[in-house]
């Protein structure tokens, strides 16, 4: 049995903050979640994934093809009464905005929860956008857990915020609140059996023509102003003390701040507002907050989103009160806080000198040698690459090919000594930016893409490029996993998971039904015989594609253990 | 327990998460409030692997400059990385195997001398245990047992009002069947590594 499904009320485990809210989406009786992996979220759909073949979970669960596709999927079993969630990383939400938007109009029926990990500090990803814009933009209520234990208890609150408000509800992590582990009191798991859902045809609530759509938006903001109720009196936002200095922290900053009051010793001097209902903002509160201090201290990360509205709110309520934070330059608006940064902005509010122990004086200490992340060893994207760099040395096209391409393990193809990635903007970009690149140039392109990332947005450009005639060689290369997120299923998957029955879909089929006409298939392995197929391929203009065909070494070798 | 913050640094598939885990379960046995930062995605290409293990109610999930109270290295070129995050009341446990990086094979860059370092830590911090746990990790059967021998001088330092005991029990639950008298060896020789 999989461990998130103990059936012992009042256990503890000690969970990931990603497993504590798949444990709150079982608690709360979720029946349907889709996602496409990304770190710092993929440890939910994994858990997810093993779940799903219990029958005791009760849950339907597929890795979709994007996060678009996968957030419909909730948003239909919303629809039909069920209880559904999708899980995405912060740039995912960018590819699922569109579905966001309006689906904040239609609202949902069964409890709805939408998943969104940050990235502060870029530790995995190519930006770090602050999401907390989203909520704000789509209007749609917002919590942001401090540790595993709340995550697992807000996870359960939303699916009730959200059927209370027929909304769906962001649960708003980080890196540091997704990958922290701690111990996890367990609730009960529901006992009565979820039947199929149904759906009730209502065209006048459910196809956002212009009139509906109007008459939808009025619903949306009646709806949140009734979710700003429910953040005015949750649990999860808690005003402690009542001192004459404000901080106000949600999410992992407000246990750097919680902290640096601790060894700063100024609990007594401070009123702390610890906010877990993040949005709407709850103004009443926000507002006693103001009420009872002469200066305040905004710790969060990224963009000033609280900072911001209670800067707002003080004009509003016409109170004088000195708010500090990013605008101060008390805190910084790049990369994830650190302790330490948190302690120095408090106590430089409380006026203190920043505590700090006696430490060995490290000048003498030499540049240490990086490690930075390589490809594997024997992984088969080194080969490819060699392969093509051969074949472009030997039809004396090195001086003229450059390379866009695409999110996956085989953008370590930047470093040296492979040097072969140029340009990348987001999933799937390497197939538009090449049609880009060969209309605005009279360069070669050879584009690269992986399989998993060709599904998810690199099967629409295809087909422009098939249509207007762009010129450009399209290297998929298929190692038949997701690997660089942890393996995860693809439609393309060679070596499906243990249990795993679903149909696969060739990308060779996909690349032809596409229209491409010169598509060929290598493996990378071979290098004579594929170097011989990339040179004929390449010395030609026009659109190609080449499949190079081969398992990654790593899921291999893990495939091939559990047998 | 006092609050301390424990920082474990490594390379991907030395076990860092693992040991961090199985002292954090450990810990949440005995009733000690525990949270553990674990770091995902790079781990098995080779790269730096960090996490960190905060006992006795400490919330951050990290941990800045000066301020672990512990360091276990699980490789010295990682431990002298992290020295920065040491205080001169700091205690370190750090094996003496190196890994060299393939920057250092392709000649970019140059490989500490370890027992150099090794005499600075102990001239600057309050205490230090280093080893071959790569060696000890060999005689308790298998060189991946690292982690657990790492974890085992942790707990024979007498620095953490841990029982080891708490930590076998969480080896003999969360370690596959088939590697767990292996790595209950480990851990015993780990504790008997410290003078």
């Amino acid at each position: 049995m999989h461990e998130l499904l103990t059936d012992e009320t009042g256990k503890k485990l000690f969970l990931l903050g990603n497993e504590a809210i798949v444990r709150g989406a079982l608690e709360a009786g979720v029946a349907v979640a889709a996602a496409y992996p990304g770190t710092p979220s993929s440890e939910i759909g994994n858990n997810m994934l093993q779940l799903c073949r219990d029958p005791a979970a009760g849950l339907y669960f597929e890795f979709s093809v994007n996060e678009k596709v996968a957030m419909e999927l909730a948003a239909a079993a919303s629809a039909a009464g069920l209880r559904s969630l999708t899980c995405l990383k912060h740039v995912g939400l960018n590819v699922a905005a569109d579905v966001l938007m309006t689906l904040a109009y239609l609202g949902t029926k069964g409890g709805m929860v939408i998943v969104n990990a940050d990235d502060p500090s870029i530790h995995s990803s190519q930006n770090e956008q602050d999401n907390r814009a989203y909520a704000k933009m789509a209007g749609l209520p917002m919590l942001e857990p401090s540790s595993p234990q709340e995550a697992k208890a807000m996870t359960v609150e939303a699916f009730a915020v959200s059927e209370a408000l027929e909304l769906p509800v962001i649960i708003r992590t980080t890196t540091r609140t997704a990958h922290m582990r701690a111990p996890v009191e367990l609730g009960p798991l529901p006992r009565e059996s979820r039947g199929p859902g149904h759906f009730v045809q209502e065209p006048m609530r459910w196809v956002p023509v212009p009139a509906v759509a109007r008459a939808r938006h009025k619903v949306l903001l009646r709806q949140t102003a009734a979710a700003e109720e429910m953040a005015e009196s949750s649990g999860f936002n808690r005003l402690e003390g009542q001192g004459k200095t404000g901080i106000l922290a949600s999410g992992v900053a407000a246990c750097y701040a919680a902290d640096a009051l601790e060894d700063l010793r100024c609990g007594e001097r401070t009123s702390f507002l610890r906010l877990g209902f993040t949005y709407p903002h709850p103004r009443r509160l926000l507002r006693r907050f103001l009420g009872q201090v002469e200066q305040v201290l905004v710790v969060e990360e990224l963009e000033p989103f609280q900072e911001e509205a209670l800067k707002v709110l003080a004009q509003e309520a016409g109170v004088p009160v000195p708010i500090y934070g990013k605008r101060s330059g008390h805190l910084p608006r790049l990369f994830e806080l650190e302790p330490a940064q948190v302690s120095a902005a408090v106590a430089r509010v409380f006026g203190l000198e920043p505590r700090e122990a006696p430490r060995p004086d490290l000048s003498a200490v030499p540049t240490l040698p990086q490690r930075p992340p390589s490809l594997c060893k024997g992984c088969p994207h080194r080969e490819t690459y060699g392969a093509v760099k051969e074949a472009l040395a030997a039809l004396g096209l090195t001086e003229r090919t450059f390379f866009p391409s695409d999110i996956g393990c085989y953008t370590l193809g930047l470093l040296p000594p492979i040097r072969m990635t140029d340009y990348i903007l987001c999933m799937g970009s390497s197939v538009g930016t090449s049609a880009g690149f060969s209309v605005a140039t009279d360069q070669k392109i050879v584009s690269f893409i992986g399989d998993s990332t060709f599904f998810h947005s690199g099967v629409p450009p295809l087909i422009n490029a098939v249509h207007n005639r762009h010129r450009f060689c399209l290297v998929i290369l298929d190692n038949g996993t997701t690997a660089m997120t942890g393996h995860q299923p693809n439609p393309g998957i060679a070596i499906p998971p243990p249990g795993y029955d679903r149909t696969r879909v060739p990308i060779e089929q996909v690349v032809r039904g596409c229209g491409v006409e010169r598509v060929r298939k290598i493996n990378p392995y071979r290098r004579a015989e594929a170097v011989e197929v990339l040179k004929e391929v390449l010395s030609e203009d026009g659109l190609s594609v080449v499949i190079s065909e081969a398992p990654c070494v790593l899921y291999a070798k893990r495939a091939g253990g559990k047998k | 327990m006092r609050r301390m913050r424990l920082l474990f640094a490594g390379v991907g598939g030395q076990g860092t998460l693992l040991a961090s885990r199985l002292l954090g379960e450990a810990a949440m046995a005995s009733g000690i409030p525990v949270r553990v930062s674990e770091v995902h995605g790079m781990a098995q290409r080779g790269g730096v692997v960090e996490s960190t293990v905060m006992l006795g109610g400490v919330e951050s999930p990290l941990i800045s400059e000066g301020e672990a109270d512990v360091l276990v290295g699980f490789e010295p070129l990682e431990t002298l990385r992290a020295l920065s995050r040491c205080s001169s009341s700091s205690c370190i446990i750090t094996s003496t195997a190196p890994i060299v990086p393939f920057t250092v094979q392709l000649g970019q860059a140059e490989y500490p001398d370890v027992a150099a370092w090794v005499g600075f830590m102990e001239r600057h911090c309050r205490r230090v245990v280093a080893f071959d746990a790569q060696a000890t990790a060999g005689k308790a059967g298998n060189a991946k047992t690292v982690n657990v021998v790492l974890l085992g001088a942790l707990l024979g330092t007498g620095i953490l009002t841990l029982s080891p005991e708490a930590v076998r029990e969480a080896i003999r639950s969360k370690v596959k069947p088939g590697f767990r008298e292996m790595n209950l060896r480990a851990f015993d020789l780990g504790r008997e590594a410290v003078p």
